[in-house]
């Protein structure tokens, strides 16, 4: 089953295993990979379902959103991970889990967690803007629209004047995704880096919540 | 036709008419109206000052508070701040020259690490309306640039800013640097960013945490009338 982007960017979505015991409980924005990764290492045990992709321009939003999901879920399975790093909700969100009696995934957000915590955290790159797979395929519907660029062009230099360069984190090799964001780099006036990433810490983690 | 004879000669309005005009020019964000009209006020006879509070601030407040409440969002409230901008940029030599009122000095700028300043840079705006003035430091600041500008400057007020949860504890780094030399109680430091709050303000030993640029000014105004208080009792 392939997830559709625009219903996970709004919507969210559900991809339930008739036999799981683990619930996924994961941004919108991680489906694709998610799902990819429960494929390839047969991890039937596991159900995934995704809140909103779109809740990450509203960070503060997404506590109260997992909490809700959790509460909803937590009969349903005997235990839930949640896919979501600190993704800008200073702390909120791993202070609920820690209440909860949760897991999540470390790190400050997906960009980390991607290119691996501490690789990403030794690059300390202050003017780099990231898009992985998801945001790509869904640039103007996170970015172009959400800012005002497709009304008010002439405002991109006001958001993106101290930003260099985009730094497209692959999840997947595939030259159309990469024509995308080099576009969307074009579009930002910024210079453009392809950088694959794989699934990093993501696929890590998940191999220990899959772990029988 | 009938779009000629609705069209509006701003040069054509009374006064007070022409400021409830800039008022819709700048929530609309029309630079070159707000231009236009700071030049017909000030050629009418008014102060600097005066066209600043009435034409702009005013009307950049009206601007913040539907921010605030919701009506407008980041892209409407930055075609205001530019159209804004249009207008300062005519003002700020006058205000020198013409003895506006000075409020207090602000070393304001983005944290180490962080390269967003929109918010900072509206804030920086909106204080400058209110008389401060204000030495902007740009973005990604480390402490240092920070204390030695607050000293160089013999600023009253340190504001910092943050966009992101990864940068904004770098605050804590600032003042308690501050504080490890013994220079805390010479300045009032203000916070502020999208991704704090009152509680994250008290947590780090600020002295204020700002939720927007027209509670920033409000701040700082009530600190500085504190602090002559203080100073008078003294």
């Amino acid at each position: 089953m392939t997830p559709d982007d625009q219903q996970l960017t709004t919507d969210g979505a559900a991809f339930p295993a008739p036999t799981a015991r683990i619930l996924l409980l994961a941004c919108g924005a991680l489906a694709h990979e998610i799902l990819a990764l429960i494929r390839t290492n047969g991890w039937d045990h596991l159900s995934l379902i995704c809140l909103p992709a779109i809740l990450h321009n509203h960070p503060e939003r997404i506590t109260p959103a997992v909490e809700t999901a959790i509460a909803r879920h937590r009969p349903e399975y005997d235990e839930i991970f949640v896919v979501y790093a600190d993704c800008g909700t200073g702390g909120q969100l791993k202070a609920l889990c820690d209440r909860l009696g949760v897991g999540m995934v470390e790190g400050p957000h997906c960009y980390s967690f991607f290119e691996g915590n501490a690789a990403f955290a030794e690059r300390a790159e202050v003017t780099a803007f990231y898009l992985t797979d998801f945001l790509v395929r869904q640039f103007d519907a996170f970015v172009w629209k959400p800012l005002g660029l497709d009304r008010h062009p002439d405002l991109r230099d006001m958001y993106f004047g101290n930003y260099e360069t985009l730094v497209y984190q692959a999840q997947t090799d595939d030259p159309a995704l990469d024509a995308r964001a080099r576009d969307c780099a074009a579009r930002l006036g910024l210079s453009y880096e392809r950088r694959f990433t794989g699934y990093g810490d993501l696929e890590t983690t998940l191999r220990g919540v899959a772990r029988p | 036709m009938a779009e000629e004879e609705d069209e509006i000669i701003l040069s054509e309005l009374p006064d007070e008419e022409l400021v409830l005009q800039m008022h819709d020019d700048l929530y609309d964000g029309l630079k070159e109206e707000i231009e236009e009209g700071v030049g017909i006020l000030l050629a009418r006879g008014w102060t600097p000052y005066k066209v600043l509070t009435e034409a702009l601030v005013a009307g950049m407040t009206v601007v913040g508070n539907d921010f605030r409440d919701g009506i407008l969002f980041v892209p409407e409230v930055l075609l205001a701040a530019n159209a804004m901008k249009g207008g300062m940029a005519i003002l700020k030599p006058l205000l020198a020259e013409t003895g506006a009122p000075r409020m207090g000095k602000m070393v304001i700028g983005t944290v180490k690490g962080d390269i967003h300043d929109i918010g900072k840079n509206l804030v920086g705006m909106m204080m400058e309306g209110a008389g401060f003035e204000i030495i902007d430091l740009g973005i990604n600041n480390p402490a240092e640039d920070y204390i030695a500008a607050l000293e160089r400057e013999e600023a009253d007020i340190l504001g910092m800013s943050a966009l992101l949860t990864t940068t904004m504890p770098y605050m804590k780094v600032v003042i308690d640097t501050l504080k490890e030399q013994g220079k805390r109680q010479d300045y009032i430091v203000l916070v502020g960013g999208a991704p704090l709050n009152e509680e994250f303000g008290k947590a780090i030993g600020a002295d204020a945490y700002c939720r927007d640029a027209a509670v920033a000014v409000e701040t700082a105004k009530d600190f500085i009338a504190r602090k002559h208080n203080q100073m008078a009792a003294g």
